[in-house]
C-alpha cells in the first residue's frame, strides 16, 4: 500500500507535479534504513537534498556603518586643505610688506636728502645755461665757411 | 536601520543565498565571496530596503545575477573554476561512508546539469521554496520552471540508476 503510493508521489515528482508537501513524504520516505529494492537509486538523491539543506554561511560580514573612516574623502579633504594653504600663506612672501613708523620716518628723511641733492643740481645746470651763447656764437660766425669757399674755386682743386 | 536590524531581516535567508551561490559556481571560496558581496550590497542600499516587496526573493536573484556575472568572467578570462572542497564538510558529517559516496555523487551529477535546471533544483528540492517564489526569482513562468524541475529530475535519477546498476560508486 505504502510502496504504491510512494510509486505514484515518485512519478508525479518526476513530471515536476508533486506539491511541498509530497515532496517532504518522499524525502521521509528515502530518510529510512531500508528502502524496497527497485527504488534504492532515489536514496542517494532524497538524503542528498536533504544533507544539502543544512550547509551554512558561516563567514563573517564586514559590515561598515558609511559614517565611518573614508580614506577616499580624507584624501580629497587634505588636497583641498593644501591648495588653500598655499593660496592663503603665498602671497604673504611676496605682496606689500607692512611699514612701521619708524620706517616711514627714515624715508621721509631719504626723500627729503634727494630733494636737496636734486635742487643744488638744477642751480648747477641754470648757473652753466651762459654757456648756450657759445653755440650761438658759433652759428653767427657759420659765415666764415663762406670764405673757402672762393678759396677752393681760385685753386682749382 | 541599524546593524541587529538588518541581520535580523538578513539571516533567514542568508545561508539560502549561499547554497545557491556554491550550486552555480562551485567552489565554497568563491560562494562565500559571493554571499558577502551580495549581503553588502543590500546592506549599502539598506534605506530601500523597506521598499522591497520580497527581501528574500529579491536577494536570490541578485545573487543569481552576481554568479552568472562571475562565471561568464571567468568564461572569458579562459579560467576554470577551482573546487577543490568536494568533501562537504556538511555531508561529511553522514556517518555511514558508502552512503557518503553516492551522496557525493549525487552533487556531481548535479553539477552536469545546465544552470536553469541546476538553479530550480536547488530552489525547490533543496530549499523547498514554492513554484510562485521562485517564479520570481528566476523571472520565469511556472510552467518552464515545471519542466526544467522534471527534465533535471529525471535526469539525475537516470544518471543514478546507470551507476547503481553498473555497480560504479
Amino acid at each position: 500500500m505504502v510502496l504504491n503510493n510512494i510509486e505514484n508521489l515518485l512519478e508525479k515528482y518526476e513530471n515536476g507535479e508533486t506539491s511541498l508537501k509530497e515532496e517532504q513524504q518522499l524525502k521521509d520516505y528515502f530518510s529510512q534504513e531500508t528502502v524496497a529494492p527497485h527504488l534504492e537509486m532515489y536514496k542517494p538523491m532524497f538524503n542528498y537534498f536533504s544533507v544539502s539543506q543544512k550547509e551554512q554561511f558561516t563567514k563573517q560580514l564586514p559590515l561598515k556603518t558609511s559614517k565611518g573612516f573614508n580614506f577616499k574623502r580624507l584624501s580629497v579633504a587634505a588636497v583641498a586643505v593644501l591648495m588653500l594653504s598655499i593660496y592663503v600663506f603665498k602671497p604673504n612672501n611676496l605682496g606689500e610688506t607692512t611699514i612701521t613708523d619708524a620706517e616711514k620716518v627714515e624715508i621721509n628723511n631719504a626723500k627729503e636728502a634727494l630733494a636737496i641733492m636734486s635742487k643744488h643740481f638744477n642751480q648747477g645746470t641754470a648757473q652753466v645755461g651762459y654757456l648756450g651763447v657759445i653755440n650761438e656764437a658759433g652759428t653767427q660766425v657759420d659765415y666764415l665757411k663762406e670764405i673757402t669757399n672762393p678759396m677752393d674755386r681760385l685753386f682749382k682743386r | 536601520m541599524n546593524q541587529s536590524e538588518f541581520l535580523n531581516i538578513v539571516t533567514p535567508f542568508k545561508d539560502k543565498v549561499f547554497r545557491l551561490a556554491k550550486r552555480l559556481l562551485v567552489s565554497r571560496e568563491e560562494a562565500e565571496d559571493a554571499t558577502q558581496e551580495v549581503l553588502i550590497k543590500l546592506w549599502k542600499n539598506k534605506a530601500k530596503i523597506k521598499d522591497y516587496k520580497n527581501v528574500e526573493a529579491f536577494s536570490m536573484t541578485m545573487t543569481k545575477n552576481f554568479c552568472f556575472d562571475k562565471l561568464k568572467s571567468k568564461q572569458a578570462q579562459n579560467l576554470k573554476i577551482v573546487h577543490s572542497n568536494y568533501q562537504d564538510h556538511s555531508v561529511s558529517l553522514q556517518k555511514e561512508v558508502e552512503l557518503n559516496d553516492s551522496l557525493d555523487w549525487v552533487g556531481k551529477i548535479m553539477e552536469t546539469l545546465p544552470e536553469q535546471q541546476k538553479m530550480v533544483v536547488q530552489l525547490r528540492d533543496i530549499e523547498q521554496y514554492d513554484f510562485k517564489e521562485i517564479a520570481i526569482m528566476l523571472d520565469m513562468n511556472e510552467t518552464a520552471i515545471r519542466v526544467a524541475l522534471s527534465r533535471a529530475r529525471k535526469t539525475i535519477r537516470e544518471k543514478l540508476t546507470n551507476t547503481h546498476n553498473y555497480g560504479v560508486k
